[in-house]
């Protein structure tokens, strides 16, 4: 724990949030009346820590937060404004929580499986995450009174349902993934929000895809620093600057996955992982071990029993692993037997427009990417395609070899 | 101040002042410059202290309307999905006065195509009403 002089930093302070919220309910509060309480002793921190800090944190917490509980039943205004008095003065009495596996349970709480995804996302920013409202809100690109609202209605059906079953991980797993993926367009550091709470998640479970989802995740964001130039235009794996990778962020990514398989219960998130940990691991875009990813796709393919319909990303992943191991024609075979579902998928056009470049068929390469660029639906992505449906036209690429990792 | 929404569009509006071909057609150079043209404006209308919003809006359209009680909604593409107007996105800014939106829709269409030339693009300027009623 922290000493009295020593300044309390916002980390300590929001891992603090799910330990204290997680006992708080445990001990038989309501879900929503506890979260409401816990955000104003949060409030309350703020204010009367920086002349008087507490000896012990998460007690401090957990009791203001236990006062406010009381108070919001009786409900007795001028009671509350004097007891606020008294707490600028005097610390609360310690009240006891548990770190133990709070961070799991308060995740099935706010993963609840009735919640729509969108709700399950805000709520796990919050309760589990720390963030505020505010915060959240900008992230999302809503204003903050449509975050407010989603929370409070997300809290809402919550009181209805029963939280003391363990909940379903692999919901759990899919909103920290959405959580990861968000994170790379807003203001806020969704991306390494979603490591965090990630982390945390190992720690309380040994589910193998929990570790594949860390793992994966920690893999994609060494490449981040590498995937934007200064001017925010998309640079494809095959051109970036590979000196920029976060090798430590590799290293740890690969432990984790390491440990994952050793458990020997395969899932997609550990395939995934396994996936990109080949890219990582290639000095050079010459030397990515194009078979062995082919071979994981493969893997991973098999998982649905509709893979085009259930996991576009994976089968036109693999289509790009065909045209490198088998050649650029076999891949855009492999995209033609999807062509009926995935037509009208961006993604399917830009997979189209890098097998034909790597071919050498640059006109069918543009037509393909300007395809692409019409279907994005994310501004950098459509800019990125419309430069490559450029490039591919420039008279001047024409000798410049094709590209060589995927797109 | 007055907000005014400053609308790009894929099609539609009055005659082009001249013909340009698709971007996807335009030299790399020509696409980088037009792109990074758009990126300044948004710093601009930013450090000017005038920018509210910048959206941009993919070409796909459904028309939509009640199908009736107990029906799914009825859709449609338009009765000239190649020609009738479509909105490619905007910025909304909010500004002194009606002058200076039409001052920097100017600047917007001034933006450079191939060859460096300004593209000359039409651009739709709408004022947003606003929702408190005036004061004078």
């Amino acid at each position: 724990m922290l000493e009295p002089t020593q300044r309390l930093d916002e980390g300590a302070l929001r891992a603090l949030v799910p330990r204290v919220l997680a006992a708080l309910v445990r001990r038989g509060e309501e879900f929503a009346a506890a979260e409401d309480a816990l955000q104003e002793a949060l409030l309350e921190a703020l204010r009367v820590w920086p002349k008087h800090p507490p000896r012990d944190p998460g007690a401090w917490l957990a009791t203001v937060a236990t006062r406010r509980l009381v108070d919001a039943r009786r409900s007795d205004a001028a009671r509350r404004g004097r007891e606020d008095r008294l707490l600028e003065r005097r610390e609360p009495e310690p009240a006891g929580i548990e770190p133990g596996d709070d961070t799991l349970f308060l995740l099935f709480c706010c993963c609840h499986p009735d919640l729509s995804p969108a709700s399950q996302v805000a709520l796990t920013l919050r309760a589990v995450g720390g963030l505020t409202t505010a915060e959240i809100a900008d992230a999302f690109y809503v204003p903050e009174a449509t975050m407010a609202q989603r929370i409070s209605r997300a809290k809402r059906a919550l009181r209805e349902r029963r939280l003391d079953r363990p909940g379903d991980l692999a919901v759990v797993l899919r909103v920290l993934y959405l959580v990861y993926t968000a994170g790379h367009v807003g203001r806020v550091d969704l991306a390494g929000e979603a490591i965090r709470l990630a982390r945390q998640l190992v720690l309380a479970t040994e589910e193998p895809e929990a570790r594949g989802l860390l793992a994966l995740m920690l893999l994609n964001h060494a490449r981040l620093p590498a995937r934007f130039d200064p001017d925010g235009r998309i640079v494809t794996l095959d051109r970036q600057d590979r000196s920029l990778w976060d090798t430590r962020e590799i290293a740890e990514g690969v432990r984790v996955l390491r440990s994952a398989l050793a458990l020997k219960r395969r899932g997609r998130y550990q395939i995934e992982a396994a996936i990109a940990t080949l890219h990582d691991d290639a000095a050079s875009p010459e030397e990515t071990d194009w078979p062995q990813i082919l071979a994981w796709y493969d893997d991973l393919v098999a998982f649905s029993n509709d893979p085009v319909r259930q996991d576009p990303a994976a089968v036109l992943g693999r289509a790009v692993a065909v045209g490198h191991v088998l050649g650029p024609k076999a891949g855009l075979r492999e995209t033609d037997r999807m062509r009926a579902v995935l037509g009208e998928r961006h993604r399917w056009h830009a997979v189209r427009g890098y097998l034909h470049e790597l071919g050498g068929d640059l006109p069918a390469a543009a037509a393909a990417y300007a395809a692409a660029a019409r279907r994005a639906t994310n501004v950098a992505e459509r800019d990125h395609l419309v430069r490559q449906a450029a490039r591919a036209r420039a008279p001047e690429l024409r000798s410049v070899a094709p590209p060589r990792s995927s797109p | 101040m007055p907000k005014y929404l400053l609308l790009k569009h894929y099609r539609g509006g009055p005659e082009p002042y001249r013909p340009v071909p698709p971007m996807d057609d335009w030299a790399p150079e020509d696409v980088e410059a037009h792109m990074a043209f758009q990126r300044h404006v948004g710093e601009l209308l930013r450090e000017n202290g005038e920018y509210v919003d910048a959206q941009a809006l993919t070409p796909a359209r459904t028309w939509v309307r009640y199908g009736g009680p107990d029906a799914a909604p009825v859709t449609t593409d338009g009765p000239l999905p190649e020609t009738s107007d479509l909105a490619a996105g905007w910025y909304m800014i909010d500004v002194e006065s009606e002058e200076r939106a039409l001052e920097l829709a100017a600047y917007v269409s001034s933006e450079p195509c191939p060859g460096g030339k300004p593209l000359y693009e039409w651009i739709d300027v709408r004022e947003v009403m606003s929702g408190a009623p005036a004061h004078d």
